[in-house]
């Protein structure tokens, strides 16, 4: 029970999300309706990539620091969880957007950088990929890791608000703290950014597992 | 020390860079014949092309001779001689030597190319100093992205296309904000309205150049 209870916790929130988040009172605004729906499901995305690639770059550090293999092996996996959620951050995106800004693609600043952060992580993995020797291979993946990191923020936050951008909350649309992020939604919101990036966590856990259970095969071979 | 070694492998840097004249002659004909394909291809009278189209190919142009003027920066080293080289210095010195030097190198190529395309198809830049500001910045923070990169694919197999596959994102963000710098420069607008950008761009290759120096000899040990 000690050991598992944030998946207990997890999935509650889950449920929580899913079904308070479609089932709720929501505000009435113009253009976003009932999509405002979204928050739930497509912001977290991007609080739990960051989060799972900042804890990735910490490991990466550390794995510098140390050598341990196992902080490589923590480092690589988050940054695989961290891609998925990327990946699902921008298609709940583009489905959103062909409701509401009428395209799935209209190259908004904040869409774009989005794209890009994935293409900095594509070739973090297509370096991994690309180096036999693995103590080499870790050591080089974890500089790249650290340098993708240090070029992500700039890309996702301040290059984007220097521009106007279509998203909510820039350029002269409604925000979250202004008129639609009202309590309801946020008694919604906070949980499922926890809840998802919990599942982030699990589903690392058990890549973390896979990939521990392949070395050793590898050793023993 | 530290001082006394970055500046002699700057002279050793430049020393066979002398040597082999061809590499670099190479870079500067390649910035001139890219300059003069786009001349061609877009088979127009100087002037004529739309600025934010002109300054977007300049940037372009520059990227892609830049990855090609670094890309040799530890690619053509032999084994030989990085061991060499780490018997007499330190990685931290080797890096910040190469990174000046390249930076220097960039920023003649970007002078060179500015020049030479402005000559070729035309200048509508208003505000020169700015622009050639936004060049020295870019010049800087690409080079030092590149030569880490170029590092990093020395140490694989399939090194070019490694080394424009990780490079390329990397360099947007320092790309983007030339780009932006530029376009202020070409409408004339006054310094103060690219304050913000500078900036950042400042800062980023301040982020760049600190992380290259502390990660580097990382990978130099392995």
């Amino acid at each position: 029970m000690k050991k598992y209870w944030w998946k207990i916790l997890c999935v509650l929130l889950l449920l929580y999300t899913v079904i308070g988040g479609l089932l709720m009172e929501v505000p009435r605004l113009h253009i976003l309706n009932e999509s405002i729906r979204n928050t739930f499901f497509h912001v977290p995305m991007w609080f739990g990539m960051l989060t799972l690639l900042l804890i990735s770059a910490i490991y990466s550090v550390l794995y510098l620091k140390t050598s341990s293999a196992v902080y490589d092996r923590y480092a690589s996996e988050l940054a695989k969880t961290g891609s998925l959620f990327g990946i699902l951050g921008i298609l709940t995106g583009m489905i959103w957007a062909n409701y509401t800004w009428g395209s799935v693609w209209s190259g908004d600043p904040k869409q774009n950088n989005a794209a890009i952060a994935l293409l900095i992580y594509f070739a973090y993995f297509l370096l991994r990929g690309s180096l036999k020797d693995p103590q080499q291979r870790s050591r080089i993946a974890a500089v790249y890791n650290i340098i993708a990191f240090a070029t992500l923020i700039p890309l996702l936050y301040i290059l984007p608000a220097q521009t106007d951008s279509l998203h909510p909350g820039s350029g002269g649309n409604a925000t979250f703290s202004d008129i639609d992020m009202d309590n309801k939604l946020r008694a919604v919101f906070y949980p499922a950014i926890v809840g998802w990036t919990l599942l982030g966590i699990w589903l690392t856990t058990l890549g973390i597992r896979i990939q521990k259970l392949k070395d050793n095969l590898e050793y023993t071979d | 020390m530290l001082f006394q070694e970055v500046s002699e492998l700057l002279k050793k840097e430049i020393t066979i860079e002398l040597r082999q004249k061809y590499a670099l002659s190479g870079i500067f004909l390649y910035l001139a014949s890219t300059v003069f394909i786009c001349y061609l291809s877009f088979n127009l009278q100087s002037n004529q092309l739309n600025p934010i189209t002109w300054n977007t190919l300049f940037w372009i142009i520059i990227l892609f001779a830049a990855i090609n003027a670094v890309a040799k920066s530890f690619l053509q080293e032999s084994p030989g001689q990085l061991i060499y080289y780490y018997t007499v210095a330190g990685g931290q010195s080797i890096i910040t030597a190469k990174m000046i030097y390249y930076s220097t190198l960039l920023v003649g190529l970007g002078l060179v190319g500015f020049a030479f395309y402005g000559l070729v198809l035309g200048n509508p830049v208003e505000n020169i100093w700015l622009f050639i500001l936004s060049i020295v910045l870019g010049s800087i923070g690409m080079s030092t992205t590149l030569t880490l990169v170029s590092s990093i694919a020395s140490k694989a197999q399939n090194n070019q296309t490694l080394l424009a596959v990780l490079g390329l994102p990397i360099l947007i963000p320092v790309l983007l904000m030339s780009i932006r710098i530029s376009k202020n420069a070409i409408d004339g607008l006054a310094w103060s309205d690219s304050y913000q950008e500078l900036a950042v761009i400042c800062s980023i290759d301040a982020i760049i150049c600190t992380l290259t120096i502390i990660l580097f000899p990382y990978i130099w040990r392995s």
